[in-house]
């Protein structure tokens, strides 16, 4: 039957491709592995591509990075199931060491966030650049002209950092204007780009949209629009398996003074800026100065 | 449609530069998923043979939890395969979570179920005296088994076709407990959603194609086996 | 008589609570050809597969050449026969590849295949389709592939599951003829099941009744055909006119039978008081109109009574008649028919010959 000559060949071709088994680990040390829970934005600005590859070949260790929200990140380093985080939401990063969970947190770096909107500037945020609290300013301004703004809605960094400014602004937004994206960074960006609103965004994600946005920078540099990155380790005793030892590794790694001259100089040649600062080792209150 | 035409000429660049990374994201993809399709079969061929042929008490309640697991999203096969290989869960001691073999299992629970129902719903169409006529000619079991393989082989080989396909274009289970990490569990389907979510666009679009031309080669060869054997119905004289 | 090849002894089916089949013993001669006949669902596919080895009984033994069959020598038992269904269920190939499966299975060598499975092709007539597909064949095509099949094993017993009948007349018959020529060639001990009668009387040497899933009846066709010992087999085999009656005085030879409506003459060995059924088919009841000069018939051995349907019956007419209590059929021929012009409603006279009928004792 003439089937019979193919049917071999589909179970050779499978064959070889299963007998390529160079990617399943019987039996990896579990203690060489360092899972480390970050957010999405940071691995999508390309940093740790850099990184993990420089801490692994130092170290030994095998690094599992888990990017997820920052809510299921913090969650995840809470429950043990990570054994180092690395994430951006300070208010919400504080609690996590206050109930013990998480330990030794250390400031690794900042960028920034950026308010975009339309070029005409309906709601004339850019009149607020005097003022030392304009991001504030500018966001009671967007309220109170009902100007459309796009928010991620995620319970991110980012969304975390925007709720901040509203509370700062004793503002609960809320109306047709107000709209949550429930999405990442990039969707969010390509909502308000559509709608032509008025939108916060990570710097790094700018840079990377740049050619498909038309919104305009229109506001930077205010002190709370920074985002504040930091290394923090998982408690051993939040469950079982976790290793303790390799999560301190890499955290010392991230604010080693090599590691941040890499940061440094991450991002110049492709954007012709840093993407991130390097901070270890500061006061929180002097970031930013 | 700029945007295609981009992505389709930065694949074409991406595969005749041999990007070492993209061909290995790709023959992964193909591994994991042919692996896991072949375990499926394993699995889900005798189980559908069995439903098909033997009546026995939970008979019907086993052939609905598979009727409903052809229907089961990834992303919550891959929660729940997720929470049973957390540290704290139950299968924590194998330290499965991110490998390539998390992503396996959690590919054939998506798979078997397919494989089982269209196997089985393959031999019900068989002619019910078939095996006794076989039997009748002095088949032995295994004999006799192997001849019905045969002769449902149009019906089994489009079962295969859907498990495969199911497991290669699905993310959610793949991304839940594989981490898309780099070098490790990294596939198409999960670079495509990492590149989009980094606004990389011609090469999400890229890494789609390629996705796609595999799956169509692949259904392909498994069509070209099957269209062989097709009945030619004969001509009105 | 020839040795029993195959033995089946207290046999019970049972499906929950359903008895399907339940006998005491029946066997099948080497070189016999047993016809198994009975209404539908009357369990002989079910009989038919126990003897094939295709299916085990509830409780019971069965014994292949006095070796008990069990499920250890199950299938080298069933190498040695065959089987062939009422549908061809042909496997999707060629029909040399159909007819040789069966040689295939059990590892023979291609050229030992070629060898034996060419000859019941060309014998078939059916050579000419040799790299046909199967799924194109003609009903009687494909049967006589499913024959070729079983015929190339050379088995040393043979089962028929009423193999033709769902083929047209004409490919039924040549068909069976075809099929009757091969078996006594070869001399396979077979075992056809049929719920014809017609083709249980072509064909079997002894028949077996099965009716109800019990054994009624076992014995040389033209007995079993010409003394039915029980009013159901009598029924099935075409007995359809049945007459309750008494004894009323007898000798050695005959005996004066009285019924409802009037007596009649029978030949056999009785006592008076016996209560008996007085059977006859419809072929030996003439019926006439009354006065009408009819044929000659002994004293008594007739009725009176109203012609209630009558239906043509091929190269005859079927008369359905009420006597007093007692129903009756009959056959006529058609030009006896016409002659006599009965039509229903019409009184007639119903005579039969005294050696025409068949006694069966009631209790």
């Amino acid at each position: 039957m003439p089937y019979k000559l193919s049917f071999p060949i589909v179970l050779a071709v499978l064959a070889l491709v299963l007998a390529v088994p160079s990617n399943l680990p019987a039996g990896e040390a579990a203690s060489k592995n360092v899972i480390l829970s970050t957010t999405t934005s940071t691995q999508d600005s390309g940093l740790l591509d850099v990184l993990v590859p420089l801490f692994e070949k130092k170290s030994g260790y095998s690094v599992k990075t888990v990017s997820v929200g920052t809510g299921q990140a913090l969650e995840l380093a809470a429950k043990g199931e990570a054994d180092v985080a690395l994430v951006h939401a300070p208010s919400l990063e504080k609690k996590y060491v206050a109930d013990g969970k998480l330990l030794n947190r250390r400031l690794v770096m900042y960028n920034d966030f950026i308010l975009l909107g339309p070029e005409n500037d309906p709601a004339q945020i850019k009149s607020t650049k005097s003022s030392p609290k304009s991001s504030i300013d500018a966001m009671k301004r967007i309220a109170a002209s009902a100007n459309r703004f796009v928010s991620r809605g995620d319970n991110s960094g980012t969304h975390n950092l925007e709720k901040s400014l509203w509370k700062q602004a004793g503002i609960e937004p809320k109306g047709a204007w107000y709209i949550e994206s429930g999405q990442g960074m990039g969707a969010t960006l390509g909502i308000a780009n559509d709608r032509n609103g008025y939108t916060i965004t990570d710097r790094a994600t700018y840079l990377a949209f740049r050619k498909r946005v038309t919104l305009a920078i229109l506001l930077e540099g205010d002190r709370p629009l920074l985002n504040i990155y930091s290394v923090m380790e998982v408690n051993p005793a939040n469950g079982p398996r976790i290793n303790a030892a390799g999560g301190k590794i890499f955290a010392d790694f991230m604010v080693a003074p090599e590691t941040q001259a890499v940061i440094k100089s991450f991002g110049v040649e492709k954007f012709g800026q840093p993407l991130f600062i390097p901070v270890a080792g500061m006061r929180e209150e002097q970031v930013g100065e | 449609m700029e945007l295609i035409w981009e992505g389709i000429k930065h694949a074409g660049l991406l595969l005749l530069s041999r990007d070492a990374e993209v061909l290995g994201i790709t023959l992964f993809s193909l591994q994991v998923s042919s692996a896991a399709t072949g375990l499926s079969l394993v699995v889900g061929i005798p189980l559908g043979m069995l439903l098909a042929m033997k009546r026995f008490p939970g008979h019907s309640l086993a052939v609905s939890i598979i009727n409903t697991g052809m229907g089961l999203p990834p992303v919550v096969v891959g929660l729940f395969v997720t929470i049973f290989l957390w540290r704290s869960g139950p299968l924590g001691f194998m330290e499965l979570l991110y490998t390539p073999t998390a992503m396996i299992i959690a590919q054939v629970i998506i798979a078997f179920p397919i494989v089982a129902g269209l196997t089985m719903a393959a031999f019900q169409s068989l002619n019910p005296n078939l095996p006794l006529q076989l039997l009748g000619i002095g088949a032995s079991t295994p004999q006799l088994l192997w001849l019905l393989c045969k002769e449902a082989r149009l019906p089994l080989l489009a079962a295969i076709m859907a498990g495969f396909g199911g497991v290669i274009s699905e993310v959610g289970a793949s991304m839940m407990v594989g981490g898309n990490i780099r070098g490790q569990t990294r596939v198409l389907t999960t670079a495509t959603v990492l590149e989009t979510g980094k606004g990389n666009f011609e090469i999400a679009i890229a890494l789609g194609l390629i996705l796609l031309v595999l799956t169509f080669a692949v259904n392909l060869l498994l069509t070209h086996i099957q269209q062989r054997e097709q009945i030619r119905w004969p001509k009105p004289s | 008589m020839a040795e029993a090849l195959l033995t089946l002894r207290d046999i019970l089916v049972r499906y929950g609570p359903t008895t399907i089949l339940e006998f005491s013993s029946l066997s099948v001669h080497a070189g016999e050809n047993l016809a198994v006949i009975g209404p539908n669902g009357a369990g002989k596919s079910t009989l038919l597969r126990l003897m094939a080895q295709l299916q085990q009984p509830t409780q019971g033994k069965i014994y292949f050449h006095d070796r008990e069959a069990l499920p250890s020598n199950g299938l080298a038992i069933r190498r040695r026969m065959a089987s062939v269904f009422q549908e061809p269920l042909l496997l999707n190939a060629s029909v040399y590849d159909n007819a040789a499966l069966g040689l295939r299975l059990r590892g023979l060598d291609r050229r030992s295949i070629e060898g034996r499975v060419q000859p019941w092709l060309e014998r078939l007539g059916i050579e000419h389709l040799r790299r046909r597909r199967a799924r194109s064949l003609s009903g009687g095509e494909a049967q006589r592939t499913s024959l070729a099949r079983a015929l190339a094993l050379d088995p040393e017993m043979l089962f028929l599951d009423e193999p033709f009948s769902p083929l047209d007349p004409p490919t039924h018959e040549a068909l069976l003829l075809d099929l009757q020529r091969i078996l006594r060639e070869t001399g396979i001990t077979t075992v056809f099941v049929t719920h014809d009668r017609d083709e249980a009387f072509m064909f079997g040497d002894r028949t077996a009744v099965l009716i109800g899933g019990k054994l009624l009846q076992t014995g040389p066709t033209m007995e079993v055909f010409a003394h039915p010992e029980n009013l159901e087999v009598a029924q099935f085999i075409g007995f359809d006119t049945k007459i309750p009656g008494v004894v009323e005085s007898a000798n050695e030879q005959s005996a004066q039978v009285r019924f409802n409506g009037g007596y009649a003459q029978v030949f056999g060995d009785f006592q008076a008081g016996e209560e008996l059924f007085l059977c006859l088919r419809p072929e030996d009841i003439a019926v006439s109109l009354p006065g009408v000069e009819g044929p000659k018939s002994s004293a008594g051995n007739q009725l009176r009574g109203k012609a209630l349907k009558v239906t043509p019956w091929g190269a005859h007419y079927r008369v359905a008649a009420a006597c007093g209590e007692n129903r009756l059929v009959a056959l006529i021929t058609k030009p006896a028919f016409l002659g006599r012009k009965i039509a229903e409603g019409d009184e007639i006279v119903a005579a039969f010959e005294a050696s025409a009928v068949h006694v069966i004792k009631r209790n």
